[in-house]
């Protein structure tokens, strides 16, 4: 399963990169277009949902951040929010594990299902929600503790485990962000002892090590130099497969380079969602097109 | 030289010189209460000051042990009571009040109490306690010395909780963590030097306090451990022997000043050096 997702993933990249070449020649354009666009509803069609938003309204207050959104979030694939500041991306993400929940005044209408339940249902379970559907935030956020408990620090919420089992989970964490070879002699140090992009991958094994099923990112890299972002965006790379991920950048090369599918978002409405290439290459709108080539936003 | 230049010089200057001096002036007088206290005190700091009990007047043998146990026991009666009411307001008010109706009322209450003057924490205890009782006793001073500690932690706790910033709640509760379980263990412990050092603060102004308790515990001539009695203590102590015309019971009350402002200085100092911030760098 993992071997074949990362062959299609591989023959996609490859995609990515003829289209991008031929791309820069505008002739080629209108034809390439439609045979990605074709390749596309076939594989709209057969991707399943793992998030599928309906009629999402979003509220700070009084303020409509959110207008009708409506988008199925592919499974095991990396799907990008892009948009001008404000225009509701990150509101749209913190949507998916009602994070925003914390906060009283706002509020959201509308339904969100999760492998076809509503999570935004009265009667679902906010904590379980949570631990299935993880995040990581703009800014590193280490919690005060020893890197090995921050890790350890969500597993011991939901599950019970020995010591050694313990161990290897927070090993086979820092291994998938890419971090263990750089913190295995110092994990009983504080977190905050990291480097940025350290502390910023020990947030993202903080968030596999309890096993989400979908990950989302809040822009995940945008604090960090561009040797952390690499590795970041390297990372996206390997865990896409096991995990369904979304995430949130305001740059836009990050979101051509890590995802499968791209969303355009103005003013709190989705503009246009489709395939990455399709989107870079042969938007379909004229307002995303404008902001794909820099004229706006 | 430019004029607007010239004269932004002269205005720092000027400025400067006079916060030099106004802080030279506030350290004089502090430097002259620390000298005046050592002068007198320190000659009568010895043993005896610790191990035997207030003397009559006359006898130059006492000490103040029957005091300092009593200030100990009542004061410790008010950090255990005041110290987890205060923290458990402060985490209201932080964490579940921010905007709300009560927790404002709250806060402008927790102020008015911040600044009311002890001696009517004293009355009130009196009047509440004392009278219904009959009698005084440690006990009505210890709850008298919460009252004052009250205020002081709900203030630092809430100012210390909410330095702590969102996003480390959100992270928490993003990975499931409900938020009883994120205010304990994430942000107690980014919080926790801060709620140290307002303790600490509390506990340094309960144990200077007169008044409260000069309506309270009033005073014991002898060693008494009995919380239901009449307790001696060293701010009433001190304030019954300078007012004396006896040598003897002057220079204890001296030596006593010394020691209670000694030991605030040090809790200060612990407070602001070894504990200093609230932040979670230290870890």
């Amino acid at each position: 399963m993992t071997i074949n997702s990362s062959a299609v993933n591989e023959l996609a990249k490859n995609n990515v990169r003829e289209i991008d070449r031929s791309g820069d020649a505008p002739t080629h354009h209108q034809g390439v277009g439609r045979t990605t666009s074709a390749k596309n509803e076939r594989g709209t069609t057969e991707k399943q949902a793992k998030i599928e938003v309906k009629d999402l309204n979003f509220y700070y207050g009084k303020f409509h951040a959110l207008k009708n959104v409506n988008i199925k979030i592919p499974a095991s694939e990396v799907t990008a929010f892009i948009g001008p500041s404000g225009c509701g991306k990150s509101t749209l993400l913190r949507t998916m594990n009602r994070i925003y929940e914390l906060y009283p005044e706002q509020r959201s209408e509308g339904q969100i299902l999760l492998d076809g339940d509503n999570i935004l249902d009265r009667r679902q379970d906010l904590n379980l929600l949570r631990a299935k559907v993880g995040m990581v935030f703009q800014k590193p956020t280490p919690f005060p503790m020893s890197v090995y408990d921050n890790v350890a620090f969500g597993v011991k919420l939901y599950e019970r485990l020995s010591r050694s089992e313990m161990d290897d989970r927070v090993e086979w964490s820092l291994r998938k962000a890419a971090l263990w070879d750089e913190v295995k002699d110092k994990l009983h140090q504080g977190g905050t002892r990291l480097s940025g992009g350290q502390q910023q991958r020990l947030c993202i094994a903080r968030g596999i090590a309890v096993k989400p099923e979908v990950l989302l990112l809040d822009e995940p890299a945008s604090a960090l130099d561009p040797i952390s972002t690499l590795k970041i965006e390297e990372l996206i790379h390997e865990l896409k497969g096991d995990y369904t991920i979304v995430i949130v950048t305001h740059n836009m090369q990050q979101a051509s380079r890590v995802s499968d599918y791209t969303a355009f978002m103005y003013l709190g409405e989705l503009i246009e969602f489709d395939e990455t290439t399709t989107i870079f290459t042969n938007p379909a709108n004229k307002q995303t097109e404008d902001y794909i080539t820099g004229r706006y936003g | 030289m430019n004029t607007i230049y010239l004269r932004r010089r002269i205005i720092n200057v000027f400025n400067l010189t006079v916060a030099l001096l106004t802080t030279l002036l506030a350290l004089f007088f502090l430097a002259w209460l620390l000298w005046t206290l050592i002068k007198n005190g320190a000659p009568h700091i010895n043993w005896s000051l610790f191990t035997q009990s207030t003397p009559p007047p006359g006898d130059s043998n006492g000490g103040l042990a029957n005091a300092i146990v009593g200030s100990l026991m009542m004061t410790a009666v008010g950090v255990l009571l005041g110290s987890p009411l205060g923290v458990l307001a402060g985490t209201y008010l932080s964490e579940f009040g921010r905007e709300s109706r009560l927790a404002s009322v709250v806060r402008f209450v927790n102020d008015i109490l911040l600044s009311a003057p002890s001696i009517l924490i004293g009355v009130f205890v009196y009047a509440i306690i004392v009278v219904n009782v009959g009698h005084f006793s440690g006990w009505a001073g210890g709850i008298a010395l919460t009252l004052i500690m009250i205020p002081v932690v709900v203030r630092t706790t809430e100012d210390m909780l909410s330095l702590v910033p969102d996003q480390m709640r959100e992270a928490a509760a993003a990975l499931g963590a409900p938020y009883w379980k994120v205010i304990l263990t994430i942000v107690y412990r980014s919080a926790s030097k801060g709620i140290m050092t307002g303790i600490l603060l509390g506990l340094a102004r309960i144990s200077g306090e007169t008044a409260p308790l000069l309506f309270t515990a009033l005073n014991n001539q002898f060693m008494s451990l009995n919380m239901n009695d009449s307790i001696a203590n060293l701010p009433v102590v001190i304030f019954q022997f300078a007012m004396s015309p006896y040598d003897d019971w002057q220079h204890l009350a001296w030596a006593g000043s010394l020691l209670i402002t000694v030991t605030i200085l040090l809790l200060n100092i612990i407070a602001r050096l070894g504990l200093g911030g609230g932040s979670s760098k230290g870890y």
